[in-house]
C-alpha cells in the first residue's frame, strides 16, 4: 500500500489540492494505536503482577512466621487429686475448691516422673518446664466436677513457652547453654518425656479462647477480638446514620451557598486529619470532660466514628450525586414529597456506593492503633470484655503489644494475630462485595 | 432499606385526595393562565403568557428550541419549584384556583396534574412497582386487590397490558424505549390525574412507537386534559385540537389547530410551520 500523498487532482475550484491516501494513513496510525494499546496493557499486567507478588510475599512471611502458634506442646500428666490437699475440711465449699493449692498436685505428679531430681535448684528448673496455666486446668476440672476428688485423672497441660519453642525448633540445642533460655538439664528431661511418649502437640485452642497473658502459652486473642467487635459496633452505630444523614441533607436539601461550601471543604479536610489527632480529641473531650471510662470500646468507637465520618460522608455524597436526576424528576412529578423521593428512590439506588464507603471506613477503623493509644486502650487487659464499657484492647493494639514483648513465643503469636486480623478484613471486604451484589440486583 | 415497606408506611401520611369528577364539558377551560413570567436567576425565560387550556382537549405547544415551551409546561404542575434559581410570576388557575399561591400543596397538585418526560424515566424497579407507586404514596388504593386492579387498568389504558402482563415483576428499565414511555404514561394515569403534561414524549422513539403513543394520546383525551410539547408539526396537527406557538419567551399565536396550520394570522407562525426557521 502506498504511503505517498498524491497531489494534483484538481478541485472543483480548479486548484490542485492534496488528496490523501486515507487507507494507508489509517493503517499506519492503526499500527501505532495497537502498539500503544499493547504497551498499556503490558504496564497494567506488570503492575498487577508486582502487587500480587508483594501480597504473596507478605502472606507467606506472616504465615510461615505464625502458623506454629496454632499448635502447642503439651504434656500428659497423671495427677492424683488428694482430698487432703484440695479440701482439708471436706465440706466441698466452692471457696475451698477454688483456692486450694493445685500447684502442689502438679508438682507432685510432675516430680514423680523424675525421682532422680532432688536438689532444690534442679527442682526449680524442672518445674519451670510446666506452664503456670497447668494449675488452672486442674482447678477448672475440679470446680466443674467435685466428684473427681480422690481419683486419679489424666490431663494434658501446656509446657512453658521456652520448652514449646525448643520443641518447635526455634530454640536450638547447638546454641551455647549460656545464650539460650532452655538449659541443658531441661533439654535432657524433655528428651526423657518424649521417650516416654508423654509429650503431645495439640491444637492451641487457648489462643482463640483466652485474653492476654504474661505467659505466651496462656495468651489468647479473644479479648482483643471482643474489644474490636465492640469498638466496631459503636463506630458503625454512630458513624453510619450520622454520615448518611449528613450527606443526604447536604446533597438533597441544603441550599448551595457559602456556608454549605465551607462545610464541604471542612469535611474533606477532616478526612485528611492524622488519626492521632482524633485520639487527642477523644482524650480531651470524652475522657477528661465527659468522664467516660478509660480504655473502653465505647470511647474507642466514638473516636473511630469521628475518624470514619468523613470517609463515609464523601462516599455517600458521591453515590447520591450519581443517581440520575431523571429519577428524582419522575418521583417529584408523581407527587412524591422530597423526603419520599430520597427514601424511596435516591437512597436505595445509592446504597451500594454508600455501603462500599462504609466498609472501607470500617476496615480503616479496624486497623487503627494510634488514636486508641491516646485513650488508654493499650493497657494490659487479661479479662475478656463483656460489654462496650469494660476495659479492652483491640486487635491491632494487641499485635503492637505482642510484637514488643521479648519472649520468642510472642513472635509467632504476633504473626498469628495478624492472620486473624487479616481474616476479619477479608471477611469484611467479602461482605462488602456480597452486599453490593445484593443491592445491585434491584437495579 | 426495603422500599416497599417505606412506601406503604408513608401511605397513611399522604393527604386524602378528593375524587376528581371530570365533570367539565369539553371546551371549558381547565387552566387559565394570565401574565405568566419566569426568571431563571437574572435571565427571563417567559414574558407574560396568557393562555387557556381546555378540558378534554389536547393542546400542543410548538416553537423553536429554547423558546420556553418546557418552562411553561413545568409551571402547570410547579415542577419549576425544584429549580432553586427559578421564579414564577403571574397567575395560573386550575379550575379557578390559583396554583401559584403559597398555601397550595404541590404534592396534591402533582397528583392532579401528572407529567410524562422527554426521556422515558421508569423507576429502576419492577413494572408493577412503577405503576403502583403513585396510588401507594397518595393512599388511593384500598388494598392489594384494589392496587392490582389499578395497575392492570392503567397498563391497559396505556396499551401496554398485553405486552407485559406476564412479566410484571421484571424491571421496568428492561423494556424497549417505546414500552418504557408507555409505562411512564401508565404510571402517570394510575393516580387518575385531571391533566397530563407531556414534554416531547416521542422524541426518543422510533416512528412505530411514536404512532402508538399518538393513538394513545387520542384515546386518553376522552378522560384527560392533555398538554403536549412537540417539535413535530405533523404530530401537533395529528393529535391536538388547539395549538399554541411560542417564540423567544412570548406566546405569538394560539387557536384551533386547524386554523393555526391552515390560516395562521401571524407571519412568524407562518414562517415556523412552513419550516422557514426553527
Ligand atoms: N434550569 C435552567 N436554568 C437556567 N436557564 C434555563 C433552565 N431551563 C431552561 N432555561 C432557559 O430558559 C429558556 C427556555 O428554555 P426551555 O427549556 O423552556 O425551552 P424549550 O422551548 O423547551 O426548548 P426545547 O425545545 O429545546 O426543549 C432557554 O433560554 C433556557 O436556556
Ligand atoms: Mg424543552
Amino acid at each position: 500500500m502506498s504511503e505517498v500523498v498524491q497531489v494534483g487532482t484538481p478541485s472543483a475550484a480548479g486548484r490542485p489540492v492534496a488528496v490523501r491516501d486515507t487507507k494507508a494513513l489509517v493503517a499506519k496510525s492503526l499500527k501505532r494505536r495497537y502498539a500503544a494499546e499493547r504497551r498499556f496493557r503490558l504496564y497494567g499486567v506488570a503492575a498487577i503482577a508486582f502487587a500480587g507478588f508483594c501480597v504473596a510475599v507478605l502472606f507467606v512471611t506472616i504465615f510461615s512466621n505464625g502458623y506454629t502458634a496454632f499448635w502447642q506442646t503439651n504434656i500428659r500428666l497423671d495427677v492424683t487429686l488428694y482430698p487432703q490437699d484440695i479440701d482439708p475440711q471436706g465440706d466441698r465449699s466452692p471457696k475451698a475448691l477454688s483456692t486450694a493449692n493445685y500447684q502442689k498436685l502438679i508438682k507432685q505428679a510432675f516430680g514423680d516422673l523424675f525421682p532422680d531430681v532432688q536438689n532444690r535448684r534442679e527442682k526449680r528448673k524442672l518445674f519451670d518446664m510446666i506452664s503456670p496455666g497447668a494449675t488452672f486446668v486442674i482447678r477448672d476440672m475440679v470446680l466443674k466436677d467435685p466428684g473427681l476428688i480422690g481419683k486419679r485423672v489424666q490431663i494434658s497441660v501446656p509446657l512453658s513457652d521456652d520448652i514449646d519453642q525448643f520443641a518447635k525448633g526455634f530454640i536450638k540445642a547447638e546454641t551455647p547453654e549460656s545464650e539460650r533460655r532452655v538449659k541443658d538439664a531441661q533439654i535432657d528431661w524433655f528428651q526423657r518425656l518424649k521417650d516416654r511418649d508423654l509429650v503431645v502437640t495439640e491444637f492451641n485452642s487457648t489462643f482463640f479462647t483466652a485474653g492476654d497473658s504474661r505467659e505466651p502459652e496462656l495468651a489468647g486473642i479473644l479479648g482483643a477480638i471482643m474489644g474490636s467487635v465492640f469498638t466496631m459496633i459503636v463506630t458503625l452505630a454512630i458513624s453510619f446514620p450520622l454520615a448518611v444523614g449528613a450527606s443526604i441533607y447536604l446533597e438533597e436539601f441544603a441550599p448551595k451557598n457559602k456556608w454549605t461550601q465551607l462545610i464541604e471543604v471542612n469535611i474533606n479536610n477532616l478526612a485528611a486529619v492524622p488519626s492521632i489527632v482524633f485520639g487527642l480529641l477523644g482524650l480531651a473531650v470524652f475522657l477528661n470532660f465527659f468522664n467516660l471510662p478509660r480504655s473502653a470500646p465505647l470511647v474507642g468507637g466514638m473516636v473511630l466514628a469521628l475518624m470514619t465520618l468523613p470517609t463515609i460522608i464523601i462516599a455517600a455524597r458521591a453515590a447520591l450525586k450519581a443517581v440520575p436526576p431523571s429519577i428524582r424528576e419522575a418521583a417529584l412529578g408523581m407527587g412524591a414529597s422530597p423526603v419520599q423521593v430520597v427514601f424511596h428512590h435516591v437512597l436505595p439506588l445509592s446504597m451500594p456506593g454508600i455501603l462500599t464507603g462504609t466498609i472501607i471506613g470500617m476496615a480503616q477503623a479496624l486497623g487503627e492503633t494510634a488514636p486508641l493509644l491516646m485513650i488508654g486502650m493499650v493497657a494490659f487487659i487479661v479479662d475478656i470484655p463483656g460489654s462496650p464499657v469494660d476495659p479492652a484492647t483491640v486487635m491491632p493494639v494487641q499485635i503492637y503489644l505482642w510484637s514488643d514483648s521479648p519472649e520468642r513465643a510472642f513472635v509467632e503469636r504476633t504473626s498469628a494475630a495478624i492472620m486473624v486480623l487479616l481474616c476479619f478484613l477479608i471477611v469484611m471486604n467479602a461482605l462488602a462485595v456480597v452486599l453490593r451484589k445484593k443491592f445491585e440486583r434491584r437495579w | 432499606m426495603d422500599m416497599t415497606n417505606v412506601a406503604t408506611e408513608m401511605t397513611d401520611a399522604a393527604p386524602h385526595l378528593p375524587s376528581h369528577g371530570h365533570s367539565q364539558a369539553a371546551g371549558e377551560p381547565k387552566f387559565v393562565t394570565r401574565g405568566v413570567t419566569v426568571h431563571y436567576g437574572e435571565k427571563q425565560a417567559l414574558f407574560g403568557i396568557d393562555l387557556d387550556i381546555n378540558t378534554n382537549e389536547v393542546t400542543a405547544l410548538i416553537g423553536p428550541s429554547g423558546c420556553g415551551k418546557s418552562t411553561y409546561l413545568r409551571c402547570l404542575n410547579r415542577m419549576n419549584d425544584t429549580i432553586p434559581i427559578c421564579r414564577v410570576g403571574g397567575s395560573i388557575e386550575l379550575d379557578g384556583e390559583n396554583i401559584l399561591a403559597k398555601e397550595v400543596d404541590v404534592v396534591h397538585l402533582r397528583a392532579r396534574v401528572g407529567m410524562v418526560f422527554q426521556k422515558p424515566n421508569p423507576f429502576p424497579k419492577s413494572i408493577y412497582e412503577n405503576v403502583c407507586y403513585g396510588p401507594r404514596i397518595h393512599g388511593i388504593a384500598s388494598g392489594k386487590d384494589d392496587l392490582d386492579e389499578i395497575v392492570e387498568r392503567s397498563l391497559e389504558r396505556a396499551g401496554l397490558w398485553k405486552e407485559v402482563k406476564d412479566r410484571l415483576m421484571e424491571p421496568g428499565t428492561g423494556l424497549s424505549g417505546g414500552q418504557q414511555q408507555r409505562l411512564c404514561i401508565a404510571r402517570a394515569i394510575a393516580v387518575d390525574p385531571e391533566v397530563i403534561l407531556m414534554d416531547e414524549p416521542c422524541s426518543a422513539l422510533d416512528p412505530i412507537a411514536t404512532a402508538k403513543i399518538e393513538e394513545l394520546i387520542d384515546e386518553l383525551r376522552e378522560n384527560y386534559t392533555i398538554v403536549i410539547v412537540t417539535h413535530s408539526m405533523q404530530q401537533a396537527a395529528r393529535v391536538s385540537q388547539r395549538t399554541a406557538f411560542f417564540h423567544l419567551g412570548d406566546l405569538i399565536e394560539h387557536g384551533d389547530t386547524d386554523q393555526i396550520f391552515t390560516k395562521p394570522k401571524n407571519e412568524k407562525t407562518q414562517d415556523y410551520i412552513t419550516g422557514r426557521f426553527g
